[in-house]
């Protein structure tokens, strides 16, 4: 099994006609995604990579009855899409736009609370690689061909170093049910937390690795979340022991400001927590190996 | 991105905080001018640096006649200020401000800052003005004053009285309190920014509410709709290769070390320069050159990092996604035999068509040392850096 995503989820692309919106939907209709149609408004009743295009994402949920939606629409518009698909009715919307500004998500975050919690939208990103459930359907901008599938799950904040963790986990064949991208931005949609709960729920899914880095609460928040609620064993690992303090790494969301949120920290609260650490970023697959071998 | 005091100032004052008499000087004369124009007896000059600190460090300069006006301005102007924050190459002063004297009765702290557990807006204060805020935090957590910002409505009167009240700000300022607080919300909230902070706020002998020092910065995802914001910027307070890494769409932070560094992707950056470390080595910056990795971004990575002369060896470690490993190979090598490489070169490719990456590079003939593992790319690294330098 997976999570959040598989090969029968109806899945609508928003900003479906721009660039990069038509290369990463034809991957990902190569890979086996259900595409059922996108949205730029504007362009709606034409056709694009053989699917109808909508102007707006009621019209396609309405028409499709999708009830997934991931998004490539530029920074300046990209919080107001994500707000339309959780109007619409949207289930699950991954957001890959890179720069959304802070204030915007702040806006998106109190937008969707206006939902009861059984129709609350899940977002995973935005700046995020995206989620795949190997063999089955991916939504992002991930190479498909490094995930094998199989029983272990993996939540990250970075896309390419996460590529490195499933790459690890295939040279030695074990094989993910879901990767999910969370997103490097300071705000941004489901935490670590939220995912690992899905994953304690899904009996297809044996162990979870969360690669988190520097600056702010949410792998502390997840070691907690582990000690307290979760029987499926987590490992972790934190990217950043070598950054300074006050110093954005790449991702706007990286950047140690104040107490715990450095590297250091954070690896003593998941080893207070009971989180397998992951000792080094070259030894994903070995301590998911020795974890496994365990069960 | 951040802006200087006196830039904070004035969009603060515009938004109804008051604030000291001052005006800015880039010379001793037009220190002793400025001086003149904002009257009375006793003046600070203060050196305009992107950096907190700066008393300590001796940036700040009591006045009480022009000759000493003077010379403070003389000896500030063209130094370079070494605070506790600015690193050991510290911060070149170009920019004056000159500042009426303020006689002092109490201080306090405010600061406006994105708080990320609660994803909103969250206002802190403290009785204890002056100290940097992770003192405060350190020495008398007790003080902090934590207000949350509902996102729908913005911060309200009542929350800026609730400050007031337990900051012990005396009655008859309670108005104007509240219209400082107000202010610098929606000036948070209307100009992108992600930090505020008033440190400190005073309230004068003679029972004024004052602005002493200001401090903002700005979300740089926000600048494209913040014109009038992005034309604060400063260049001269930015290290010249974060910048020039900046203007090309590269993200770099110049660290330490000797291990020069080009990876695609942030995550995998931070971890290849922790399995550095953990080798033994240490990394001379950090370079995400984007999920993409073009030849193109590869060649100007090259050119950037090998600009800084601490470098003894290069490393390379690309996880071609979405492009493949034979293109981001082909831009390796049309990058190194455009320049004269004089430091080892390790290499490490992965992801899409290795093999075929793999093969260009060897057979281009040039020195370059492959590596097959993240683990590998970083010992072969740290092995030929100690080979080579004897360190």
């Amino acid at each position: 099994m997976s999570i959040l995503l598989n090969e029968k989820t109806k899945v609508i692309v928003q900003g479906f006609t721009g660039q990069i919106g038509t290369f990463h939907s034809t991957e990902m209709i190569e890979y086996g995604t259900c595409i059922v149609g996108g949205v730029t408004p504007g362009k709606g009743g034409s056709r694009h990579l053989q699917r109808p295009v909508f102007d707006t994402v009621k019209e396609a949920v309405q028409a499709t009855d999708a009830e997934t939606s991931i998004i490539f629409v530029p920074p300046p518009f990209a919080a107001d899409s994500i707000m339309e698909a959780a109007d619409a009715g949207i289930k699950y919307c991954v957001c890959i736009t890179d720069g959304i500004p802070a204030h915007d998500m702040i806006r998106v975050k109190r937008y969707m609370r206006r939902y009861k919690e059984n129709k609350k939208m899940v977002l995973t990103g935005p700046n995020c690689a995206g989620t795949i459930s190997p063999g089955k359907a991916m939504m992002g901008i991930m190479p498909g061909h490094i995930y094998a599938e199989g029983n272990v799950g993996i939540i990250g904040r970075s896309g390419t170093l996460g590529y490195e963790a499933a790459s690890q986990l295939k040279a030695m064949d074990i094989g993910v049910s879901t990767s999910i991208g969370i997103g490097g931005d300071p705000i941004n949609g489901s935490s670590f937390k939220d995912h690992l709960a899905l994953f304690e729920e899904d009996a297809d899914t044996v162990a979870v690795v969360m690669i988190g880095e520097i600056g702010g609460p949410q792998e502390a928040e997840a070691a907690h979340f582990y000690k307290d609620n979760m029987k499926t064993p987590v490992m972790g690992y934190i990217a950043g022991l070598t950054a300074p303090k006050g110093r954005r790494m790449g991702h706007a969301g990286a950047i140690i400001s104040a107490f715990g949120e450095s590297a250091a920290e954070k690896v003593e609260i998941l080893q207070e927590c009971g989180v397998t650490v992951v000792p080094n970023p070259s030894e994903f697959a070995k301590t998911v190996k020795s974890v496994l071998d365990k069960l | 991105m951040d802006i200087h005091e006196y830039q904070a100032k004035e969009i603060l004052s515009d938004f109804g905080v008051t604030i000291p008499a001052g005006g800015l000087a880039y010379s001793p004369e037009q220190a002793v001018y400025r001086a003149k124009e904002i009257g009375g007896e006793k003046w600070v000059v203060k050196a305009q640096i992107h950096s907190g600190a700066r008393g300590k460090a001796g940036g700040i300069k009591f006045c009480s006649n022009d000759d000493e006006i003077w010379s403070a301005a003389d000896e500030l102007l063209g130094k370079r200020l070494i605070t506790a924050q600015t690193g050991k190459q510290g911060k070149i002063v170009h920019r004056l401000y000159v500042e009426a004297g303020s006689d002092i009765d109490k201080e306090f702290y405010i600061g406006f800052v994105l708080d990320r557990q609660q994803e909103r807006v969250v206002v802190v204060a403290s009785a204890e003005g002056g100290m940097g805020i992770e003192e405060i935090a350190k020495d008398k957590p007790d003080s902090l004053i934590r207000v949350v910002v509902e996102p729908a409505v913005g911060m309200q009167p009542f929350q800026a009285r609730e400050i007031a009240f337990k900051l012990g700000i005396d009655k008859s300022l309670l108005s104007q309190t509240v219209t400082t607080l107000l202010g610098c919300y929606r000036a948070f909230r209307d100009l992108d920014a992600i930090m505020v902070e008033i440190n400190p706020l005073v309230v004068t002998r003679d029972n004024h509410l004052i602005a002493l020092d200001a401090k903002m910065s700005f979300d740089d995802n926000a600048m494209f709709r913040r014109a009038n914001i992005s034309e604060l910027r400063d260049k001269s307070q930015e290290d010249a290769r974060e910048m020039k890494a900046a203007d090309r769409g590269l993200s770099y932070v110049a660290l330490d070390g000797n291990i020069g560094c080009i990876i695609n992707g942030a995550g995998l950056a931070m971890a290849t320069m922790d399995m550095i470390m953990h080798s033994g080595g240490a990394p001379a910056n950090f370079l995400d050159i984007g999920g993409g990795a073009s030849p193109d971004r590869v060649a100007k990575a090259f050119n950037l990092v090998l600009d800084d002369p601490k470098i003894e060896t290069m490393l390379v470690n690309i996880f071609a996604g979405i492009n493949r490993c034979d293109w981001v190979a082909e831009g390796i090598i049309q990058a190194v035999s455009k320049i004269d490489l004089k430091v080892p070169l390790v290499v490490r490719l992965s992801g899409t068509n290795v093999e075929e990456g793999r093969r260009i590079i060897t057979e281009s003939g040039l020195p370059i040392i492959m590596a097959d593992t993240l683990k590998e790319v970083a010992e072969k690294a740290v092995a030929v850096w100690k080979e080579q330098t004897g360190k």
